[in-house]
Formats: structure tokens, C-alpha cells, sequence
């Protein structure tokens, strides 16, 4: 397993937002993590990746126990993740960001005294990554100026630069119209096959053709853990889940 | 090399990144338009010399505030540590070389920056403020208690700087003053040139652009934050002590809440984050300054005031940043 968590519990005063969550994530993974609004799916992700601290249990990623590692200590042993809302670089252009975090992987961003444009591998290779996505032509633009299915896949690029081994994306088509968020999926499902991803998303249909396994959570807890089509089939996530109208 | 404005999809990316941090014409001629004093106004070379030190001291905090986004109410207790270092030093141990006393004068006030970053990378955005402006205030009362050091309230006498290279003697028209201050301006922005033009300057704009992503990306950011605190303190700190050496005096006044907070309407004036937006605004305050204050002593702050509204409504970026709209048809 890539990353194991052991019975994550985190409750904000008398509000439990995760109860004794446990799940396995192998390489290679696609699953999807689903349930309905306020089930407390960023919430798990955020107790992942380090932005929250559990109340109990533990985190670990390739055996080792990161449960009180920081969160850039976290993303540089490959454990990072992307955002529901666009957390990007608005004034960077693309090939500035991906460059950053390249160079941050590299432990280079510290030098000071070397031109931005002697770090040609980094640039390089953060090019590599954005034509990949289908990011070549905008590149060298700020930001701010793409369009939003653009930086969306921005938000993917920045994390794909960091090499995670587990990738966590928080609704990755998030506010993309249903035409484009098929294409940004497939943009997931050519991800390289040794990183495990797992994903947030809310249309069924999505989620039933890029998922191996799906996650159900239901008010901070697991509810069941299937393939899909199990998932299809169980009365309880009907009940819960589909039976709200969502999907 | 004129800068190309438009980036074509095809223009390999190394390119053009070395292509952004390129020379432009604009840069050379700046540069060349900084000797004018000598030919023009050489009754001004005392001026220019304070102008250039407030550049210098300008440069320091837009490396801070312009690139990393800290913003900083605080940033004399630097440059007042850089005055004192040398004016201590002349006037109580009698050690009166020029080019030691600025490498002294950035130890000081570097070390001093490299302590308070503990205290300013735990903070953000009010706190921040607050933090720095009480940093500031403490430094002065500090200098204010310590007045058996600092010459207290009267400030310290009998400072005299040597001749620079043992040659270059400080003459009374300001020739060597404004010479000595625009060289060492000089040499203190090539290495902030240098600086923001490096994958750390892109990691500063990263910290300013998003600071919630520098942890998801793996990035230590306290750490930079740390780095270019400790630079700019250091910057501060040279800027220092160029005034007392060029005065040959040094007063409380070098570590004043005012010298703070002038130097952040400087920066607002001349346009944040492009380096050269410090030292236009730092020109125009203190040209303004001298004008002003000949013609109406007590109200020159009203037009300083109304110059500073004009801007920040109609360009929000500086004056700078409105002229590079004019040239660039900036977005």
C-alpha cells in the first residue's frame, strides 16, 4: 500500500467531521471518494495531506507514519494534492509555476545568486509537463488570463511537477461545464500508471468510468468502500446518496 | 536589446525566460540619466546623494514588500542600525574607513533582520503590520535608552568618515557623496536584479501570488521569507549608513516611525515589486520634498498627500506601473 490511513478521527468541538476513517490506497490506484455535501470529503483530504491534524489515528505513506509531518515535508515524499477552488499563481505564467515547483522539488529555489534561465532542465521539464496537458500554447501568459478549464488543468500540472506517488484531486472539474470535465478526466486517467489517485467528484457517470474502486462517506465515516458497480447496485448509497437527487 | 512584448506560442521556453530578465534600453538609459546631476544640477549633488540613499533604503523594502509581500511599517530599526553601526564606530572607537563600515553596518542590521524573521514569518496581514511597527518602535526607544551609545535625543557627534580607497576625500559640494552613494546604489541593485531574477526571486512572487499553495508545492517558504528578510535588513542597513557617512552626523531620527512610513508611500508612488519603482518614487518624494517645503515649510505633506491619492486611484500599480501600461499596452 501507498498510503494506508489507520482510523482517522478529527471532530471540531462537538462536530465529528471524520470518524475512524480508514482506507488503503495501493499503486496505481483510481479511486473516488464521493458522498453527499458535508460529508467531509475535502475534510478527509485536508487531514491527509497535513492542512488539519487528526484528533486520533495515524497516516502512512509507503509504511512510514507522516501523522505529525508537515505538509510541504509531506508533498516532497510525494504526497500532494490539488484544490476544489483554483489556488494558483494568478501573475505567474504556467511555465513560471510549473518551473517554481520544479525547482522546489529540486531544492534549488533557495539559489538566489543563479539566473532563473540557467535552470534550463527545470524549465524544460515544467514545459514537458504543461504540453502534456495540452498547456503548450498558453504557457507563457499570466494566469489570470487562461480560460477556466486552463487552470483547472494548471491546478493539475502544479501538483504533477512535485512526482507525487499519491495524488489526491479535489474535484479536478470542479465548475467545468459536463463537456470539458470529460476531457479533463481524461486527462486523470492517462496520468502515469505508478501514481495512485484519489479523486473527489460529484457526476456519477464520471466517476463510474474512471474508478476503480469508489469510497462512499457518509457524515465524516466510511460508509462502504466497492467497485462501482456495487456502488450502483447498494440500497444504502441510494438511500444516502443518489436518492438526494445528486448524480 | 529592445524587449520583445509579444510572446509567440513557438519561442522555445528557456528563451524566453532568459528574455524576460534581459537589459532593455529603458534600464540603460535610467542608469545613464542618474549622472545628469553632475553636469546639470551641481548645486543639487547633496540632493542627489540623499535621494540615492532613500533609493537604496526604498530598494531594500520593495524587496520585501514588492516580492515577498510582507508589508513593513518597521523597516527603519534596519537602516538606523546601519547609521549607528558606522557612526558608533567613528565617533567612540575612531574607525572611520568607508568601505568596512558598510560591510559592518549589513552585518549588524542583517543578523538584527535574520532574529526578528522568527517573529515575522509566524504572522500575516494586520498582525504583520503590527508586528513590524512595534519592532520599529522598540528599536527606537532602544536607541532613545541607550543614550551613553546613540548620543540619545541629541544625536552623536564627532563622526569623520575617511577618504574612500584612502583617495577619494568627501568634498562639500557632494561630488564624492553623490558619486560614492549612486555607485553603491548601484552595485546593491544588480545584486537585487540578480536576486529577483533567480528561481528564489520566482519563489518570492510565488510567496506574494498565493502563499496557501508554497506548503501544497513542497515549498519551506518560511524559510525564503527568512532569506529575503535578512538581504533587505542587510540593504537597509548599507542605505544607513551611506547617510552617516556622507553627513557625518546621525540622530534618532534614522530609526523614526516617519522614516518607516515614508519610504512604504515612496514605494506606493513609484510602483511595488519591479525594483525600479523604489527609486523613481524615492526621486519624487524627495524632489517634491525640497520644492515644496522651499515655498511652504509646514504643508508640504498636503501635496505629497493629494500626489499619493491621485495615483493610487488612477494607477493603482505606481507610476511606473501606469507608464508600462502606456508603453506595453499592458493587460
Amino acid at each position: 500500500m501507498v498510503l494506508r490511513t489507520e482510523s482517522i478521527c478529527k471532530s471540531f468541538g462537538s462536530l465529528e467531521v471524520a470518524r475512524d476513517i480508514s482506507i488503503e490506497l495501493p499503486q496505481g490506484a483510481r479511486y473516488a471518494l464521493i458522498g453527499p455535501n458535508g460529508a467531509g470529503k475535502t475534510t478527509f483530504i485536508n487531514l491527509i495531506t497535513g492542512q488539519l491534524r487528526p484528533n486520533s489515528g495515524r497516516i502512512l505513506l509507503d509504511g512510514q507514519d507522516i501523522t505529525a509531518t508537515g505538509t510541504a515535508e509531506r508533498v516532497r515524499r510525494g504526497l500532494t494534492r490539488t484544490f476544489q477552488i483554483n489556488t494558483l499563481f494568478p501573475d505567474l505564467t504556467p511555465l513560471e509555476s510549473v518551473t517554481l515547483v520544479v525547482c522546489e522539488r529540486e531544492k534549488k529555489a533557495g539559489q538566489f545568486w543563479r539566473s532563473l534561465a540557467s535552470h534550463r532542465e527545470a524549465i524544460e521539464e515544467s514545459h514537458a509537463i504543461l504540453s502534456q496537458l495540452g498547456l503548450a500554447e498558453v504557457a507563457m501568459k499570466p494566469t489570470r488570463q487562461l480560460a477556466y478549464g486552463q487552470q483547472r488543468l494548471v491546478e493539475i500540472a502544479l501538483a504533477l511537477a512535485t512526482r507525487p506517488k499519491v495524488l489526491l484531486l479535489d474535484e479536478p472539474a470542479a465548475g467545468v461545464p459536463k463537456d470539458e470535465s470529460a476531457m479533463l478526466f481524461e486527462v486523470v486517467a492517462s496520468l502515469p500508471r505508478d501514481i495512485a489517485v484519489l479523486f473527489i467528484e460529484h457526476d456519477m457517470e464520471i466517476v463510474f468510468s474512471f474508478a476503480s474502486q469508489v469510497i462512499v462517506l457518509v457524515a465524516g465515516g466510511v460508509l462502504l468502500q466497492a467497485t462501482p458497480d456495487e456502488v450502483k447496485e447498494d440500497p444504502r448509497v441510494r438511500e444516502v446518496y443518489l436518492g438526494r437527487g445528486h448524480g | 536589446m529592445l524587449q520583445s512584448q509579444v510572446s509567440t506560442p513557438a519561442m522555445q521556453p528557456v528563451a524566453w525566460i532568459r528574455r524576460r530578465n534581459r537589459w532593455t534600453i529603458f534600464e540603460v538609459l535610467f542608469w545613464l540619466a542618474t549622472l545628469l546631476p553632475f553636469c546639470f544640477f551641481p548645486a543639487y549633488l547633496n540632493l542627489a546623494s540623499q535621494i540615492a540613499i532613500t533609493a537604496l533604503f526604498a530598494l531594500s523594502v520593495d524587496l520585501v514588500l514588492g516580492y515577498a509581500g510582507i508589508v513593513t511599517l518597521g523597516h527603519a530599526m534596519f537602516f538606523g542600525l546601519g547609521a549607528f553601526t558606522v557612526g558608533i564606530l567613528s565617533s567612540r572607537y575612531g574607525w572611520g574607513e568607508p568601505i568596512s563600515g558598510l560591510f559592518l553596518a549589513a552585518l549588524v542590521a542583517g543578523l538584527a533582520g535574520f532574529a526578528s524573521s522568527f517573529l515575522i514569518v509566524r504572522v500575516q496581514h494586520l498582525a504583520l503590520i503590527m508586528v513590524t511597527l512595534g519592532l520599529g518602535l522598540l528599536t527606537f526607544e532602544l536607541g532613545n535608552a541607550l543614550s551613553w551609545l546613540t548620543g540619545g535625543t541629541d544625536g552623536l557627534t564627532g563622526i569623520s568618515t575617511w577618504n574612500i580607497f584612502g583617495y577619494f576625500r568627501f568634498d562639500l559640494w557632494g561630488y564624492t557623496a553623490y558619486s560614492y552613494s549612486l555607485i553603491v546604489l548601484f552595485l546593491c541593485f544588480l545584486l537585487c536584479r540578480v536576486i529577483v531574477n533567480s528561481s528564489f526571486g520566482l519563489a518570492l512572487r510565488g510567496i506574494r501570488e498565493n502563499v496557501k499553495r508554497m506548503p501544497a508545492i513542497g515549498s519551506d517558504y518560511r524559510w525564503h521569507l527568512r532569506v529575503v528578510y535578512t538581504i533587505s535588513a542587510a540593504i537597509a542597513g548599507v542605505a544607513g549608513a551611506l547617510l552617516t557617512q556622507t553627513t557625518n552626523t546621525v540622530t534618532l531620527e534614522v530609526l523614526s516611525f516617519q522614516r518607516s512610513a515614508d519610504v512604504v508611500v515612496m514605494l506606493i508612488l513609484g510602483g511595488t515589486g519591479r525594483l525600479y519603482g523604489a527609486i523613481v518614487g524615492a526621486v519624487i518624494f524627495l524632489i517634491a520634498r525640497d520644492q515644496l517645503a522651499g515655498i511652504n515649510p509646514q504643508y508640504w505633506f498636503l501635496w505629497i498627500g493629494l500626489l499619493l491619492m491621485f495615483v493610487v486611484m488612477f494607477m493603482p500599480k505606481g507610476i511606473l506601473g501606469g507608464l508600462a501600461r502606456l508603453v506595453r499596452r499592458e493587460e
